[in-house]
């Protein structure tokens, strides 16, 4: 299986897009296949034991699991172009720490716009354009979280702004009142090629939430 | 300020214990501030605003946060000792995974060990003991989670050693007949200098938790 690149993908998830936008970065050719998270393939189960969640990248046979995971290794695996981290050490740690950041708040807050209601989904709001207020501080008047160059911390939040068109039709709020200098930093990233080709266009994401809204809530 | 590092923490903090074993590992000299978390120092507040959150390294005056972090930009820094993690981007794919895997599920699953009671306490032993299975099994027979050499994932795992004693007290456990391979490799561990001058002793950990649970009517 010489140099062969396979993700085990879903086409909405903001975990998957990262993955995708990895490689493209990388100019890697890969083969995305598409799961059924209601019907998880063997290889999916056989590659992720421990999770059993996308996205894997498999590379020629090996699994890497967790997406941001999955961002470093392409980046240290393709290290020929494009690197996605500064090369000293604590420009490095500032990446890593914002990567996590959107890990840990900014995704746990979006999740509850659309995917839940009432008091929680407000209080989802609410941290959501707080930790929007943070990361719009970080970038400050950077064209990119890297500075210079499009990197970790871009991959790391530029899919979820395939999700804005949901959050703001289920949370009820613009996020571009919220913060300009956050959209016109999206806009750009857009641009880019590996980005525009892996995210799923905004209407195709509400109309996913919807559904979702439907038979869940 | 050649070379100035401060490590802000707190003693019995399995996080902080990571920090202080890859400084040591590095033979880098630091300084320890242990923090009273209820009363946090305004450096900590003005390192670590986004997280507020022990420990903060800061190595000539800039801080860098979240353990994790901090043992790889230990491990870049002070590069030419004891590399932390491997060279090889599969197996730093592999050690990543396991501590996001030990960041992600131990620390809720030990705190209802030694935080909760009733049928949340049993639940959390439960998934606990799961948790240390999956480890072992992922050590199988090698000597170190990542082989031969001690890394990244011993490191990211050791520090919640040094709470055994009370999660066995407080949480009617015995860890070493459920994992007996994992006792033996965090015994292996404990003979590193490191590691040994790291952890605070089980008995002061079972006194602080004792304290804590009273403090939180944990009865």
């Amino acid at each position: 299986m010489a140099n062969s690149t396979i993700l085990l993908d879903y086409w909405p998830s903001m975990f998957c897009m990262r993955a995708r936008v990895a490689l493209r970065e990388k100019g890697v050719e890969f083969e995305a296949r598409e799961e059924d998270l209601a019907n998880k393939s063997p290889l999916l189960l056989q590659s992720n034991p421990i999770h059993k969640k996308v996205p894997v990248l498999i590379h020629n046979g090996k699994p890497v699991c967790e997406s941001l995971n999955v961002v470093q290794y392409v980046d240290e695996a393709w290290s020929d172009k494009n690197p996605f981290f500064p090369s000293d050490p604590y420009g490095k740690a500032q990446a890593r720490f914002w990567g996590d950041f959107v890990d840990k708040k900014f995704s746990d807050a979006q999740f509850k716009i659309w995917g839940k209601k009432g008091e929680e989904q407000a209080a989802g709001v609410k941290e959501f354009i707080e930790a929007v207020k943070i990361l719009e501080a970080e970038l400050g008047d950077k064209p990119y979280f890297g500075g210079d160059t499009f990197g970790y911390v871009d991959i790391a939040l530029i899919t979820f702004y395939s999700w804005f068109g949901a959050y703001e039709k289920f949370g009820n709020f613009s996020i571009e009142a919220e913060s300009p200098k956050l959209i016109a930093w999206a806009k750009r990233c857009m641009e880019k090629e590996s980005v525009s080709k892996s995210l799923p266009d905004q209407e195709k994401i509400v109309a996913y939430a919807a559904e979702f809204r439907k038979n869940n809530l | 300020m050649a070379n100035e590092v401060i490590l802000l923490d707190f003693w019995p903090s399995m996080f902080g214990m990571r920090t202080r074993i890859a400084l040591r590992e590095k033979g880098v000299e630091f300084e320890y501030r242990d923090e009273d978390l209820w009363n946090k120092s305004p450096l900590l507040l003005e390192t670590n605003p986004v997280h507020k959150k022990v420990p903060v390294l800061i190595h000539n005056s800039k801080p860098v946060c979240e353990s994790t972090i901090q043992v790889q930009y230990i491990d870049e820094v002070w590069s030419d000792k004891n590399p932390i993690l491997p060279s090889d981007p599969y197996q730093r794919a592999q050690a990543r995974f396991w501590v996001d895997f030990i960041d992600e599920k131990m620390y809720d699953a030990q705190r209802k060990v030694w935080g909760t009671k009733g049928e949340e306490q049993e639940t959390g032993k439960k998934e606990f003991i799961e948790l240390l299975k999956t480890l072992e099994s992922e050590l199988g027979d090698k000597t170190y989670f990542g082989g031969d050499d001690f890394g990244y994932v011993d490191i990211g795992l050791i520090g919640f050693y040094s709470w055994f004693h009370a999660y066995e007290k407080y949480g009617n456990l015995n860890i070493e007949s459920e994992c007996p391979k994992l006792i033996a490799w965090a015994k292996t561990c404990m003979q590193r200098e490191s590691v040994a001058k790291s952890l605070p002793d089980s008995e002061k950990v079972i006194e602080f938790v004792t304290e804590i649970r009273k403090k939180f009517m944990i009865e």
